[in-house]
Order: C-alpha cells, then structure tokens, then sequence
C-alpha cells in the first residue's frame, strides 16, 4: 500500500499515512484530486479504480470516506477488508466510533493504524492482539498521569 | 463535545480542537491557529522549563495544526526531547510528531536516531516498538544507515518478543525499499525465510511481505522459501475456520496470510518437487471448490475474504499458466462472477478475465463469454467497469469475432466517456488491422472511427489507413469511392479532409469514370472543406490539387485559378504561400511528361509494424492499457521521431516513426528493443559521473551496468559490472571501446554479473568521452547499446592548496579571453552549501577557504595531469541564493580545457 487516506464527506481530511517518500506539496496535490475524485463517485460504483498507475479501493463508513492507494499486484478485495478492520479496530477501541472520535483523539487513530499496518503491510491481523498492544500503552499512559503533578485552573479551561 | 473516554484526554488540546472547529470561516481559523502558534512559541522560548506533559500538550497541539494543512516550522527540537522521556505517553507523541512532520535537517536526524537506538536497547519491547515504528514510517536513507545492520539480529535472535519481530520485519521492509544497498541479509537468509514457519501467525503474517520483498530481488537466496509456504498454506486452507481462532475474519481462515502466501509463490515458477506441487494444486483445487460452496455468513466481509484469496490464486494459476485444467476452472468461476450482483466482483472478474485471455488454454474458454462482456460494455453503470469491459473485449478479439467485436466497441464509441476515447479509438484501429480479412471493412471501419470520434484519432491512425491503401491495390478504388461519399456529408471532420485529399489526390481517378465523381466534382467537394481547414491541411489539399492537375489535365485551369488567387499566392503562412507559388510554377511551365514523373504515384510503403500497435503496446500484454501509460509511450515515440526525422517531406505517413521495429523480444516486450535501436548514444548517465567515481551507469528492464573507478595523476583503472537483471542468459556479449580493455565473458547467466577492467591513461586534454559499445543477444534478439564512458578530463585533476594572495596572482595571470570560460546557470538542485562543497570536491580540485572575500562563493585550484602537459586550472562559483542562479567561471591555461570543465559543471548544480 502506498498511502492511506481518511476524508469526510464535506471533503475534510481527517487522516492520512503515506508509505512512500513524498514531498508535502505532491501530498496535498494527491489528496486534492482523489477527494474530489472520490466524493464525486455515486453509491453504487464500484469500490475500485484506476489512478494515475495505482489502484484505489475506498469504501464509505457513515460520514467518513476510508481510501486506500494500492500497486499494481496487490490485492483489491483484501485492501478493502483491511479498511473494513481497521474501523473494526477503531470501534472497538472507542466504543462505536464516530468521526468525532478520531477529529479529537487523531493521535489514538495513528496509534491504532500503526499498530495494525506497518510500511504499508499488514502487521498483525488479530483484533485482540492489536488492541491488547494498545491498551498495554493505555496502561502505561494511566500509570504515568496519576505520578503527574495537578494541573492548574488555567490549564482545565484550555487557556494555556 | 465527546467525552473523552479512554486515553490521557489532554484537555488543552481539545479546547483548541473545539475552537477550530466552532471557526465559521477560514479566516477565524487562521486566526485561531496563529494565536495558538504565538503561544506555543512563547511557551518554548519562555525561561520557566516546560514539564513533559506540557511539551507534550504543545507538540500535540501543533501536529494538529500540521495535519489541517498548515506549515509548522519549529517544535522539532520539542519532539525530539520528549522521545527520551521515560513516560510513554510522551515518548509515544514524541514519535508521532517526528513520524509525520520529519524535516532533513542533519542535526535533528542524529539526535532522533540517538534515542530511537536508546530505545531499540532497552530491552522494553513497548519502547522498542514505538522506535520500530519510527523507522518504518520515516524510512530514510540516514536511518537505513544506522539501523540496517541491527534490525535483522532484533528480527531473528531467539529472545525477542512476537511484537517485536513483526515491526521488526516490515521495518525492514521499508528500509529495504528506500535503500536496497544496505539491507544485507546474507548470513540471515535462512532464518528469515524460516520465519514462516513460526509459531505465532501474526508474525508469519509480517515476515512474509518481507520475504517476498527480497524474493523478488534475490530469487535464488530465498527459493527454499516455496516448500515452507506451500505447507503453510495447505494446513491454512485445509483447517476448519474455527481453528486458527482470532486470525479467522468472518468465518475465512487467515485471508491476509493466505493471500501473502499465494503472492509469494508468484515470485517463482511452479514447483519442481513433485510433491510440493501436487500439495500445491490439491490447496488451489481446494480454494476454487470452496468458491462453489454455500457461504457461512451472508456479511459481504465473510465474500469479500474468500474471494480475495480465491483471486489470488486465480493470479497464481494464471502467472504458472501450466496447468489446463485449473486455467479453465477458473475462467468458469470468473464467469459467474461476471454477472454477479456485487459490482467489485464484476469488475475484478472482468480484470482477471483479461489476462487469461491470453493464455493458449483459457483463451477458447474466455470467448464464450462474449455476449456477458458486450452486455456489460452496454449496461454498467460505473465508467470504470466499462473500461475493463472493453479492455476485456479487446483482449479475447481474434480473427473469428473481430468484425463483431470491432462494431461493438464502434457503437460503444458514440456515446463513449471523453477520458477513454483515445484508447478506445487505437484499440479498433489495432484491432480492424490485425483481424482484417478483406481490407475494404478494414477502410469502413477507420473512416467511421474518424467520423464518430474524430477529435481522438491521432495522426498514426489516419497515416496507417493511408499507408495501407497504398500498398494495396485491391482496396484503392473501394477506399477512393468510400471516401468521397463520407466527404458528402455537411459536416465532416478534418482529419476526414486529409485522408480523402490524400487518397483522391492518389486513386481519384479510380472513380472519375462516374459522372456523379467526376474530376471536377472531386475538386470541388475538396476545395468546399478547404476553409474550414487549418494550415496543416490546406498544405495538404494544395498538394491534393497539383496531383490532380497531373492525373485530370481538364482541371488544369480551374487549379490553376484557385492556386493564382490571392488568398493562395499571397496568404500570410510561409508554408502555403511556397506551395502555392511552387505548385503554379509546375503546372504552368512543366511539359506533361515531367509532371507524371514528379507526381507519379506513392511507392508502396516498407511493410513494418504498425505505428498504433506499438504506441499501445506494453509489456503485460493486451487490454492492460491504462491511460497514464499510453501518454508515456507516446512521449517516447515523439522523442525518438524527433531524432530520426531527416527531412519535413518525409514526415507525411509515418515514414519519420523511423526504422523498423525489430522482432521483439520474449517477454520483457518490444518497449526496450526499439529504445535500443533507436537512441543512438545514450549519455543520461555520464553527467551523474562528473563528481563522483562510483555507481550506477546505466540500468534497464535487462541490464544494469555498475562502474567503480579510481584514478591517479594522469592514469586511471575502471571497473565496469555488468548485470544481467533477466532470468535468461545473455550470449555473445562483446563490447567494444576506443580504449584499451580486457575482453569480457562472453555469456552472462541469468541473474549473473560479470565484470570487465578497463585501464586508462590520459595523452592529452580531450572534450569527447570514450564510446562503449555493447552487443549480446537475449532470447534471439540481438541488443545493441552504446554508452559513452564517463570518463572526463576533470578525473585527471591533482588538488592544489593555495592562499588567496597566490590564487588572485595567479588568476590574473590567466586573464588572455579564450583562458576564460563562463557560463550563467539557473540551479537545477537545491542549493545547499554542504552538497555543493561534497560536489566540488569529487571534482577533484581543492576547495580554497577563506579566499573570496564573499563567503558565499566557492574557489577551487587544481592541475590536470595529462602525459603530454599539465593544465593548471582555477574555478570559481558564485551562487545567488535569491535567484536561484549561479555563475561559474573557470581559468586554465589551456583554453579547450575552460571550456571543456565549464561544460560539464554546468550540469552538476
């Protein structure tokens, strides 16, 4: 896989992994076009198409657009159960995802998809095993915050 | 708001989330985020140090900012402190921010790979992971540098954690594709390629895109890989879906592995142990008699993953292509998928179907479903499932159904989307020639691609319609009559003009005997188009009627009138003008017998291939065309005009596509044969040697040429590897030089590289590079390449140190003109001080500091040793960052040496 990205239907880009060295300015330009491309396909189309010289599978889960850019000898149908996974994953994780979980918690998102895909491959295809990885550093991260010191008012109203 | 349940719940950051998210414009958000900005700026710069869970807060914050899109340029640093937090939280955002927003600055890399090799020896496998995941996503060359040698002992020692060799692998993996040369696997090949083997599947599930990574390239080191995954796969497919507990998807038994698995086999040939293989067919026996079994869900994931594997090893079948009775199965399952309710299946079958179409098994088997295609070329909603329809329809066409695929794809055509049409138009072109068993269909078919899409047929196709008629004398009255009826038509395409001007100009004689399309009646529907026409064309006609004068004495005076009008003789084009003064003057002073031999009628043109196939040809095949490739090849076929165009007048009908494409050879397609034949001298690596001594020469889809070379006073040695990247041998492989060489090996096995010494002594200053000129055959074709040697008069150079007060004495000494060359240059690189520096030193002069009054230039000092002379030589560079421009300027005493160095650095910056 080459890159991953996530898009809301207005067009807004939520998430995006690339596995491939690319400059900045090549990125916006690819997300750009495939968004547009993308959100002007109608429902019942199918799932793939031809890009540039890669393949796109995407696949719609509410409001979100899931978007996947493949080469040539990789496999279509099991890109798009690796999206469907990875919401899998997502729900799992926050307790029925919505857009607005990943909006506000985009670090867990990455976490989550790094844990999952590794260079652009699959690395461990196990629900439990990806979640239990992240729940482990869940873990640490409680450990860690109760030796923190309080944080002042301030803080808590978001003025710092 | 959510809640935020799980997680540190930074609330800082997510009251600037909620902020930037109640923004009703984009210019509140800008706003937003420059105060955001402005306070995360003065927090880092602040006196009072930052506790880690502000600087983490902060971090975070501008990530965020980052991935809406907006330039980040500082909290680097930040990051790269949290990553030697002990708290992993920090730690784990440190990594992120570094992961998304790496910048090359050299001094940030040495700090962040100082912590990831902390991390990776900690032995806390959390912490090693996070700095796995690191390399994996940044997978730059300074970190391959540091880490490649130490990733595959993590990978396979004995006490790493499961979690760990996954990212271990795959971080390999990126490393491998970022920078092959130093991922050395050697000693660790065999237990690498036992990994699949391992106990625990998701490290199975990891290790093997690695594996196939490296089979790919190194196929003989990891064939022993076949047997493993062979096995690994029969206890996969033959187990009850329950067994393999979590890696089980929707009732489907590890479709990820699975996959990777039948993807892996693809690297190699079947099997030659007879009873892997026979396991290896009874798995894809089994996979495909699955297909026809009831599904155990009726989720679309439960379809989606059997399928995906059943594709797979569809793909595998096909690419072994040996076995008639599984390519024949499974064309019969794709072709239920052909008419199956879910579009991707659809679509993917038809995908499939084409590559199976050109198998001499499946190939019968694929025709029968010719009226599902063209049903499916009719019906589909989705543009994209047409297209492979018709890339489907174009490959299972042959002699016995291309009149009805031929007009099916015409009728296609009319109503055609605008972004496949120019394919579309090649593919009948291509199709009604190869197919074509009476030429007057053959003419039929191309005058109606011109006047249903005549905006798409490119010149190749109406010259190869015109080359055709004339080497055919059987077709050329049909041709004449067909084309002055379509000229009928009120409206007519312009590319309709040209072939019916160049045919009744050539053959409208054939038809003058009838009334209705007599001489005078032909020139009149000609001379009706010819204001609606642009100059191309009307140089055309005009051509058009001079024949017609010779062919029809009785429109002499009538031709003659047109040519003398103003509009003719005095129109503003050059081109026109000439023709018109030219055409007068012939037709006016010419006896009839000087005429006829002047406008005699067309040679037959060389038989050769056609111009259109080879511009839709590529490697993989028929019906794979994409659009972006069909650009490519015509790029490349414009180039290659451009160099064998002789002279305009030859131009006309394709004779300046240039010799004959030659018979291609097998497999690796005829793509590299007619590049070969037809570039002449092929220097796009020699300016890469310039500054430097060692690498790459010159690589295509057969040959990679590697040199090494080394140099002193005025001798040098060169090491040239040739490598042969095919699994066919290369025989009779010479090479020839214009200087003294060892011969090479003769014959170069697959996969082989053999290497060739070349010693090199320099007489005098020289401005041409040696020539080496390569033959061998491959697979019958004979290869003929010639390169030229980077050898270049700065190779030569001894570095002479010098202070300023010696360098400026003696750069005015060299103050005659002709000493002097200069050149102005816009910079073609980034202009980086210490890539410049690292340029001119593989130059071979010496850098002089401290000698330009403005620290911005560069000056160099050297003497070229040559055995006749020596050249002292001085180089100064001055860039002007602001307008990414330089100024280069060279002293020697001798002044072909100026001008010789100015040259070949003007294509270094």
């Amino acid at each position: 896989m080459q890159f991953m990205l996530l898009f809301s239907r207005q067009g807004k880009l939520r998430l995006q992994k690339w596995y491939v060295p690319l400059c900045d300015k090549e990125k916006k330009k690819i997300t750009r076009e495939l968004v547009q491309t993308v959100l002007a396909r109608k429902p019942k189309m199918c799932s793939f198409l031809e890009w540039r010289d890669l393949k796109i599978v995407y696949k719609r889960y509410a409001s979100l657009y899931f978007c996947c850019a493949i080469e040539d000898q990789d496999n279509e149908l099991i890109t798009l159960e690796i999206i469907h996974r990875y919401v899998e994953l997502l729900d799992k994780y926050f307790g029925s995802v919505c857009e607005l979980d990943i909006i506000f918690n985009f670090e867990k998102a990455y976490f989550i998809l790094d844990e999952f895909l590794l260079g652009g491959e699959a690395q461990e295809t196990s629900k439990k095993n990806v979640l239990k990885a992240i729940e482990q550093a869940d873990l640490l991260q409680e450990d860690a915050k109760e030796a923190e010191t309080p944080r002042s008012v301030l803080e808590e109203i978001g003025l710092t | 708001m959510p809640a935020v349940s799980k997680g540190d719940g930074m609330r800082g950051l997510a009251v600037f989330i909620s902020d930037i998210r109640n923004c009703k414009s984009k210019e509140a958000e800008i706003k937003r985020i420059n105060k955001e900005l402005a306070n995360i700026r003065s927090k880092f710069k602040g006196d009072k140090a930052l506790d880690g869970y502000s600087k983490k807060k902060y971090v975070c914050k501008l990530l965020f900012i980052f991935l809406l899109g907006h330039d980040i340029d500082f909290g680097h640093m930040e990051a790269v402190n949290l990553l030697s937090s002990n708290k992993y939280t920090e730690k784990q955002i440190g990594y992120l921010f570094i992961s998304v927003l790496v910048n090359s600055n050299s001094e940030l890399i040495r700090l962040i790979n100082n912590a990831i090799k902390n991390d990776l020896s900690s032995r806390n496998p959390t912490f090693m992971c996070l700095a796995l995941h690191c390399i994996a996503n940044v997978g730059s060359r300074e970190m391959a540098e540091a880490f490649a040698g130490e990733i595959p002992r993590i990978l396979v020692a004995g006490d790493t954690m499961d979690s760990v060799k996954q990212s271990a692998a795959l971080c390999l993996l990126r490393l491998y594709k970022t920078s092959p040369d130093l991922v050395l696997m050697g000693e660790w090949t065999s237990r690498v390629v036992h990994l699949l083997n391992d106990q625990h599947m998701g490290v199975v599930t990891a290790a093997i895109s690695l594996i196939t990574c490296l089979s790919q390239k190194n196929p003989d080191e990891f064939k022993t890989c076949v047997s493993l995954a062979v096995s690994r796969l029969s206890r996969i497919v033959s187990s009850a879906s329950t067994d393999l507990q979590d890696y089980t998807y929707y009732f489907v038994p590890a479709p990820w592995l699975s996959c990777k698995l039948l993807r892996l086999l693809q690297c190699y040939p079947p099997p030659e142990d007879g009873a892997v293989k026979g396991r290896l067919v009874e798995c894809l026996e089994t996979i495909l008699n699955k297909a026809q079994e009831p599904p155990k869900s009726k989720k679309v994931q439960h379809s989606n993953a059997k399928n995906a594997i059943l594709f797979e090893a569809i793909s595998l079948i096909i690419h072994y292509d040996s076995e008639p009775n599984l390519l024949v199965r499974a064309c019969n399952q794709l072709g239920q998928f052909l008419q199956h309710r879910e579009t991707n299946l659809r679509y993917l079958a038809l995908e499939s179907m084409c590559t199976l179409a050109s198998s001499e098994f499946s190939h019968e088997a694929v025709k029968t479903h010719i009226e599902t295609v063209i049903n499916a070329l009719k019906t589909e909603r989705d543009v994209s499932v047409r297209q492979r329809a018709a890339d489907l329809l174009y490959a299972m066409c042959d002699r016995s159904n291309a009149k009805q695929i031929v007009a099916e794809m015409l009728s296609y055509l009319e109503t055609a989307d605008y972004s496949i049409r120019e394919e579309m138009v090649l593919k009948v072109a291509i199709l009604a020639e190869k197919y074509a068993v009476d030429y007057s269909w053959y003419v039929d078919t191309i005058l109606n691609l011109i006047r249903i899409a005549g905006d798409y047929v490119s010149e190749e196709v109406w010259y190869r319609v015109i080359q055709i008629v004339i080497n055919r004398d059987d077709v050329q009255g049909y041709a004449a009559k067909t084309v002055f009826e379509a000229l009928q038509a009120p409206a007519c395409h312009e590319n309709m003009v040209k072939v019916g001007g160049y045919i009744l100009g050539e053959f409208g004689n054939l038809i003058a005997g009838d009334p209705r399309s007599s001489p005078l009646v032909q020139f009149n529907l000609l001379h009706s188009k010819f204001h609606l026409c642009s100059v191309p064309t009307r140089a055309l006609l005009l051509s058009a009627y001079i024949k017609f004068i010779n062919l029809f004495p009785e429109t002499k005076s009538t031709i003659q009138e047109v040519l003398r009008s103003d509009s003719q003789i005095r129109n503003s084009d050059v081109e026109l003008q000439q023709r018109a003064v030219e055409y007068l003057k012939l037709s006016s002073i010419a006896s009839t017998d000087v005429l006829a031999t002047v406008l005699e009628e067309m040679p037959p043109f060389p038989e050769r291939e056609s111009s259109i196939l080879a511009k839709l040809k590529k490697k993989k095949g028929p019906g794979a065309v994409s659009n972006h490739l069909l650009k490519t090849r015509k790029a490349c076929l414009t180039d290659i005009k451009g160099i064998s165009t002789p002279s305009p007048s030859a131009d006309l009908l394709g004779l300046r596509a240039g010799p004959p494409v030659t018979a291609a050879a097998p497999s690796a397609g005829s793509l590299l044969v007619d590049v070969f034949s037809e570039a002449g001298v092929n220097d796009d690596g020699f300016l890469r040697f310039v500054c430097k001594n060692n690498g790459v020469l010159f690589e295509n889809q057969l040959l990679q040429i590697g040199i090494k070379s080394e140099y002193r006073q005025n001798l040098g040695r060169m090491y040239l590897f040739y490598g042969n990247k095919t699994s066919v041998q290369f025989v009779t492989f010479t090479t020839t030089l214009n200087v003294q060489a060892k011969p090479v090996e003769p014959l170069i096995e697959g996969g082989a590289q053999v290497q060739q010494v070349i010693n090199i002594e320099c007489l005098t200053d020289f401005s041409d590079a040696p020539l080496l000129n390569i033959k061998f055959r491959y697979g019958g074709a004979l290869q003929n390449l010639t390169l030229k040697l980077p050898v270049t008069i700065n190779k030569f150079f001894q570095p002479t140190e010098m202070a300023s007060h010696d360098f400026f004495q003696r750069w005015k000494q060299l103050s005659l003109p002709q000493q002097e060359a200069q050149k102005i240059f816009k910079a073609n690189h980034a202009m980086d001080t210490e890539v410049l520096k690292a340029k001119l030193l593989g130059l071979g002069m010496a850098l002089l500091e401290n000698v330009d009054p403005n620290p911005e230039n560069f000056v160099c000092a050297g003497v070229i040793q040559t055995k006749a002379q020596q050249v002292g030589s001085l180089l100064r560079l001055e860039p002007n960052a602001q307008a990414q421009m330089y100024r280069l300027t060279v002293r020697s005493s001798k002044d072909t040496v100026s001008k010789r160095l100015c040259e070949l650095l003007a294509e270094q910056f």
